[in-house]
């Protein structure tokens, strides 16, 4: 079974993002960049795959500018055998992303595909969801349990209920959500190892994908500020406060 | 101009997170048509007639409707959106999953989990984890749109006299089928629309101690939440969490108990009326939202809250 592991460079999730003053975006220079949590996850499951012998070969696939190949090498540390670098500057929504990535599947046909379930810059959470519809296969998103079958996946999701297990039949595409496994930390020697692993370099136009923004961002501002801070010294001014000032209980 | 909105229920009653994007419908304009789609669901159908501003119901009452598959629904979604200039959903994980999915049939983009309507192909959403607002605008033909449910007030319940018209079904693709599932059972509000929220986070230590939290939620008529790293650590199950990722809340009232306040947690709990955070950490960034902060042990603090209810 071939695994296909979409990656995704976004910025660090411990960055606290600033808006820029041309309310163009957020500033992106000198801010550090990480793979995005949930492509982690999607990429350590990936593994576990293999490494239980079920998956027998890991591709990350990463479409972005030229840094985007650090991307890659992070999941090629944690054990993908190969990358694929779709090159593209500039924003690129889901929709297109899908497309570039159904073109990808078509060129590999992998049995399985696991995406995170949302990127922690634009929280769109859409592409798994687009990729499957375009493809025309079974989808199984917000996962926190895999089990392959024999032409089907058993999948546990993460609802606002609580859970929900559904059947899928193969090939699928699956989303990850935080709880479906810990991704590891690449050691040493598997980031040495993973600088000579392959990546394969591709255009959107090699896939015939026109990667033209949608939707037009009219301007990006900062949220409101919260006034907080205020401290109290005790539970009965608490109490007091939330009953007489704050008029909440 | 038209709005479909895809109506989440149990066949027999609507969910209250559909009357949000009702809201939402209602301020871009035009005929707000309401897709019920389900096996048996007659009673919402007829439910959704009542909403106030919704002008008609599509019922769909097919056995591949009976649970809410993407590949089943998508694909009648997408039939039903033609002749709509926009479609709806709230952003709840039903939303999440399917809409998408009608987006790429359709052939459009999606506006997801929109906070502002500020005109009929343009909408504000949360990025970054809330720390940036976008103003986008669509040109696609249909709009395809989820809707965050705490930034619209619901739709009444009552006070529409809609049609129901019946549809036909699309048939079951037979991707996917439903094996089962574990939902949270609670006599609690439900957290995304309760009006107090008590949430608990990695100070609480293990999952026991939410016995705490749950016995001031009674006494308050609160939900109880929880923090990524409560959930993660398994004091709580997952449908608990707020944040960027989980569930987002502005209730009048929340209070966090033992939770240090990461960027992805405030992002799901920030619209709030009025945060009381509960931590010995007096550095937690929880403070820098919070309108009560009470630095303190969380476990002489809770209780002592607990008896201090009792007497106000």
């Amino acid at each position: 079974m071939k695994v296909l592991v979409p990656v995704k460079r976004v910025i660090d999730y411990n960055v606290k993002v600033r808006v820029k003053a041309d309310q163009s975006g957020v500033e992106l220079a000198n801010v550090k960049m990480s793979m995005n949590p949930f492509d982690e996850i999607a990429v350590e499951e990936a593994i576990r795959l293999k490494e239980a012998g079920k998956a027998t070969e890991v591709i990350a696939v990463s479409i972005g500018p030229t840094q985007a190949q650090e991307t890659i090498r992070t999941a090629l540390a944690m054990g993908a055998d190969r990358g694929i670098h779709v090159v593209h500057d500039g924003d690129v929504e889901p929709l297109a992303v899908a497309k570039m990535l159904k073109g990808i599947v078509e060129k590999e046909s992998p049995d399985l595909c696991i995406l995170g379930k949302q990127a922690i810059d634009d929280d769109c959470n859409q592409t798994g969801q687009m990729l499957s519809a375009l493809l025309g296969w079974s989808q199984a998103t917000f996962a926190s349990k895999i089990e392959i079958g024999d032409g089907d996946l058993t999948v546990t999701r993460e609802v606002d209920g609580g859970l929900e297990t559904i059947k899928v039949k193969a090939p699928a595409i699956v989303t990850t959500d935080l709880r479906l496994n810990e991704p590891r930390y690449a050691s040493l020697p598997n980031i040495m190892k993973a600088k000579k692993k392959p990546i394969e370099q591709m255009s959107p136009a090699d896939l015939g994908v026109d990667p033209a923004p949608r939707l037009q961002t009219v301007k990006v501002v900062e949220p409101p500020k919260r006034e907080g801070g205020t401290k109290v010294a005790d539970v009965a001014e608490l109490v007091s406060k939330l009953k007489n000032e704050a008029k909440v209980i | 101009m038209s709005t479909l909105i895809f109506f989440e229920h149990t066949n027999d009653a609507i969910s209250p997170a559909s009357l949000h994007a009702v809201t939402a419908a209602t301020q871009i304009g035009g005929d707000v048509v309401a897709l019920v789609a389900g096996s048996g669901c007659d009673g919402a159908a007829q439910a959704a007639a009542k909403v106030a501003g919704v002008t008609k119901v599509i019922k769909v009452d097919s056995a591949e409707y009976g649970h809410t598959l993407a590949e089943n629904l998508a694909p009648l979604i997408a039939k039903l959106a033609e002749g709509h200039s926009h479609v709806l959903a709230t952003a709840t994980t039903v939303g999440k999953n399917i809409m998408p999915r009608v987006a790429a049939l359709l052939d459009v983009a999606q506006v997801s989990d929109i906070i502002e309507v500020v005109d009929a192909d343009t909408f504000v959403r949360p990025i970054y984890a809330g720390n940036a607002l976008a103003t986008v605008k669509s040109s696609d033909a249909t709009k395809v749109v989820t809707v965050r449910g705490t930034n619209f007030d619901p739709a009444a319940a009552e006070g529409g006299s809609a049609s129901v018209e019946d549809g036909s079904g699309e048939g079951d693709t037979g991707l996917s089928s439903f094996v089962g599932q574990e939902l949270s059972k609670s006599d609690r509000p439900e957290l995304t629309s309760a009006k107090v929220v008590i949430s608990g986070g990695r100070g609480m230590q293990n999952g026991e101690n939410f016995k705490m939290l749950e016995e001031i939620a009674d006494k308050l008529g609160a939900a109880v939440g929880a923090s990524r790293a409560a959930v993660d650590a398994g004091f709580v199950p997952n449908d608990y969490q707020v944040g960027q990722t989980g569930k987002v809340v502005a209730p009048d009232l929340y209070i966090a108990v033992g939770i240090s306040g990461a960027i992805q947690h405030l992002a799901g709990m920030k619209d709030s009326k009025v945060i009381v955070a509960i931590n010995k950490d007096e550095e937690a960034p929880i403070f820098q939202v919070a309108d009560y902060g009470l630095v303190a042990d969380l476990f002489k603090a809770v209780p002592e809250l607990s008896e201090a209810l009792d007497k106000a």
